[in-house]
């Protein structure tokens, strides 16, 4: 049985056309950056793929799992797998409650209201480069941080101590994004109805009750793109370590996937290797945002 | 709902059914561009000295060459100019020439495809072995082919602060350096009477190129010139390389050098007394340290005139996405000619890596006494070992130096014996 022509070309591009003209910028935009590089890198991942000059003739035999069964059996890669859990453990819940507190205590402020937002918002938009500087003088063993902390300072110092070289990369992060975290609950602490904290009040709430049974409430779309969003950010570390304790130091101990993508897939011309890890970070995060999304998001 | 996620595996299948078309290539540039003349561009690096050299240079050229014009510019910022030069490979935007190319990444631009042979111009081999001579054999690629033209060296020595040193009750002019057990007492001296914080402070940082600064130069002195690859086999597991790594674990473990990233100079900033640098430092240290320089030390100590260490060269690649290859290598001969060598001796203080240098510029050092010993010292450098795997090599030997050496954590012999284990592997793939 044939379908009508106009019910074919109903079902194939729906019943209003038309959308797929008005999304078709946003639809290319998707499949050149984001799909066509991913399906890429899923294609390099089973092969020994490296990249060659237009017009060279080079071999880049297929290889099936072989680049998975090395990077599970790689402790480097393995490590920095660890690493980057040990990351998001700390970052993400300090990421969520801290700039949730902040932005609340913001939206009250009424005195310097600007200043302070902005103030929160210059490390996220300074360079790296310099910011890492100013931590690199505060955590070094002559720091601030040291010289206030006396007899208590770790030793070996902050990071080169191969315990507290993570976390101190995990709470930089934390104060360096923290900025745009809380602009996105500022815009969503404006959608919560007065008349509720009014209700609340009214019914004896205190303030921390209020906040907890209206502002956390009320802000929980806000909860879940940060979940994400700082989820999906730190999966990709790569300045910290990079700049901050010098690639990964000490011995490997803050070293991220993507710092070794980089290292394989740049620096030591191995980008099928790379592309592997990338495929293991894409689905590992992708795992994280599902569950994160089915146990914070709700049902709305 | 199911509809849809079936339309978006359908498109990515599309997409991945296309990636076929993506590998490799065909077609080859081949002889015709290794005699077309015309218009070229080159890059060069960005310091200010080779800047200033480079646009002389090309200006020179362009005076005499109006029809083959050259277009130069400083090599795009990236993490580093190999990162960049690799990718221009890839995307077949790189420029005929690069004065700034690592030793350590030409095996890699190589297997990209993204280097010409220069043995396929008629004169090339016996330009560079007429220029270099028997050191360029460290520059040639297993095929036997040149696919960078060595170009000039900075040999790594022991940069010394006077001051500090008779601050510390030490002779400044005859500093006890030569031997470890000479090395060691003078950096415990500097350190206990409290002349600097550190007695000398290599990166202490996992990059593999760290690992030419610190464990190579020692490596190629105490092994009278081997390279840390010989014959396909690891050579810094022999006793020279546990020596050297035992050497710097004593320094490390006495805190005689710094374990944190120093942000800045520390040899400048006076935070150590010593440094391990080549004669690129001569200009930078002018007027802030009063400085001396001496081979880098060896377990009994060598006459400095038998010292090796490392070259820390830069040298030139040809790539083949230019077109006009003929050009190129004659702009390639002409700024690597003595006159253009000399100019960038006198403007960098950088060796050309010229069989006699010394003797081809006398008047040039016997103006400039301080690089005399560098111009004597880049007789005698060793590079990295050559091939696709350098990078991989180094980072094998640096995590283990940062482990066992720096860190402290494991044996010495045990860790560089795991690493040439590695490396033995690396060398004997393709």
């Amino acid at each position: 049985m044939s379908l009508l022509p106009r019910s074919r070309a109903i079902l194939i591009l729906g019943r209003h056309p038309l959308g797929w003209l008005f999304s078709a910028p946003y639809l290319v935009f998707v499949l050149a950056i984001f799909a066509y590089p991913l399906v890429f890198a899923g294609y390099m991942s089973f092969h020994d793929y490296f990249f060659a000059a237009p017009g060279a003739q080079v071999e880049r035999p297929f290889v099936g799992l072989a680049n998975y069964v090395q990077l599970f059996s790689d402790p480097a890669v393995r490590r920095s797998f660890v690493n980057v859990a040990i990351f998001l453990v700390i970052n993400v819940p300090l990421t969520v409650v801290i700039s949730l507190l902040l932005a609340t205590l913001l939206n009250q402020v009424t005195r310097f209201r600007t200043a302070l937002r902005v103030a929160y918002y210059v490390p996220y938009v300074s360079a790296s480069v310099a910011v890492v500087a100013v931590w690199l003088f505060l955590f070094s063993g002559t720091g601030l941080v040291n010289n206030v902390l006396g007899p208590l300072a770790p030793e070996p110092t902050w990071l080169i101590n191969p315990h507290w070289a993570m976390p101190s990369i995990a709470l930089f992060v934390t104060w360096k994004q923290m900025g745009v975290y809380i602009l996105l609950y500022l815009a969503a602490l404006q959608n919560v109805p007065r008349e509720l904290y009014e209700s609340a009040a009214t019914d004896g709430a205190s303030r921390i009750r209020s906040f907890w049974n209206v502002t956390v409430p009320g802000v929980r779309p806000a909860t879940v793109l940060v979940l994400l969003l700082s989820t999906v950010v730190g999966s990709n570390l790569f300045t910290e370590p990079y700049l901050l304790t010098g690639g990964g130091g000490p011995n490997g101990a803050s070293s991220s996937p993507v710092l070794i993508m980089y290292q394989q897939g740049i620096e030591q011309g191995k980008p099928g290797y790379a592309a592997a890890i990338g495929i293991v970070l894409v689905i590992g995060t992708l795992v994280i945002a599902a569950l994160q999304n089915r146990f914070a998001g709700g049902k709305d | 709902m199911r509809r849809r996620t079936l339309k978006s595996f359908a498109l990515l299948a599309a997409l991945g059914l296309s990636l076929g078309g993506c590998s490799g290539g065909d077609g080859d540039k081949g002889s015709d561009a290794v005699t077309a003349r015309g218009p070229i561009t080159i890059w060069y690096s960005n310091n200010e000295a080779e800047v200033e050299w480079g646009k002389a240079m090309v200006s020179s050229w362009n005076a005499a060459h109006p029809d083959e014009e050259v277009t130069a510019q400083e090599i795009p910022a990236g993490k580093s100019s190999e990162e960049v030069i690799g990718a221009a490979i890839t995307a077949g935007t790189a420029p005929c020439l690069v004065f700034n190319t690592a030793p350590a990444a030409v095996g890699q631009f190589q297997r990209q495809g993204g280097l010409v042979n220069l043995t396929s111009f008629g004169d090339g081999e016996a330009y560079i072995s007429a220029r270099t001579g028997a050191a360029a054999d460290q520059y040639k690629a297993a095929d036997g082919g040149f696919y960078q033209l060595p170009w000039k060296a900075n040999p790594v020595m022991i940069f010394y602060n006077k001051d500090l040193f008779k601050k510390a009750g030490l002779d400044p002019e005859k500093p006890k350096l030569a031997t470890y057990d000479e090395f060691l007492s003078t950096a415990k001296t500097l350190k206990r009477t409290g002349a600097a914080p550190y007695a000398i402070y290599p990166s202490p940082t996992s990059e593999f190129f760290q690992t030419q600064f610190d464990f190579i130069p020692l490596f190629s002195a105490a092994s009278g010139g081997q390279q840390i690859v010989a014959e396909g086999k690891a050579t810094i597991a022999d006793q020279a390389g546990i020596d050297v790594g035992e050497f710097w674990k004593s320094i490390y473990s006495a805190g005689l050098a710094g374990k944190e990233r120093y942000q800045g100079d520390s040899f400048a900033d006076k935070k150590a007394a010593m440094a391990i640098v080549g004669p690129w430092a001569v200009s930078v240290y002018k007027g802030k340290v009063n400085w001396g320089a001496v081979p880098v030390p060896t377990k009994n100590g060598v006459p400095a005139a038998e010292t090796y260490t490392f070259s820390d060269a830069k040298n030139v690649g040809l790539f083949t996405a230019c077109k006009n290859q003929g050009t190129a290598w004659e702009v390639l001969k002409f700024a690597t000619g003595p006159e253009q060598d000399g100019e960038l001796l006198a403007k960098t203080g950088q060796m050309p890596l010229r069989e006699n240098l010394q003797s081809e510029y006398p008047d040039y050092f016997a103006k400039n006494p301080a690089y005399k010993q560098f111009g004597d010292q880049a007789s005698r450098t060793v590079e990295v070992p050559g091939g696709p795997h350098t990078v991989e090599m180094l980072q094998t030997l640096r995590d283990a130096y940062t482990k066992a050496v720096i860190t402290g954590d494991g044996d010495v012999t045990e860790a560089l014996k795991g690493a040439a284990e590695k490396i033995n592997e690396l060398a004997a793939q393709k």
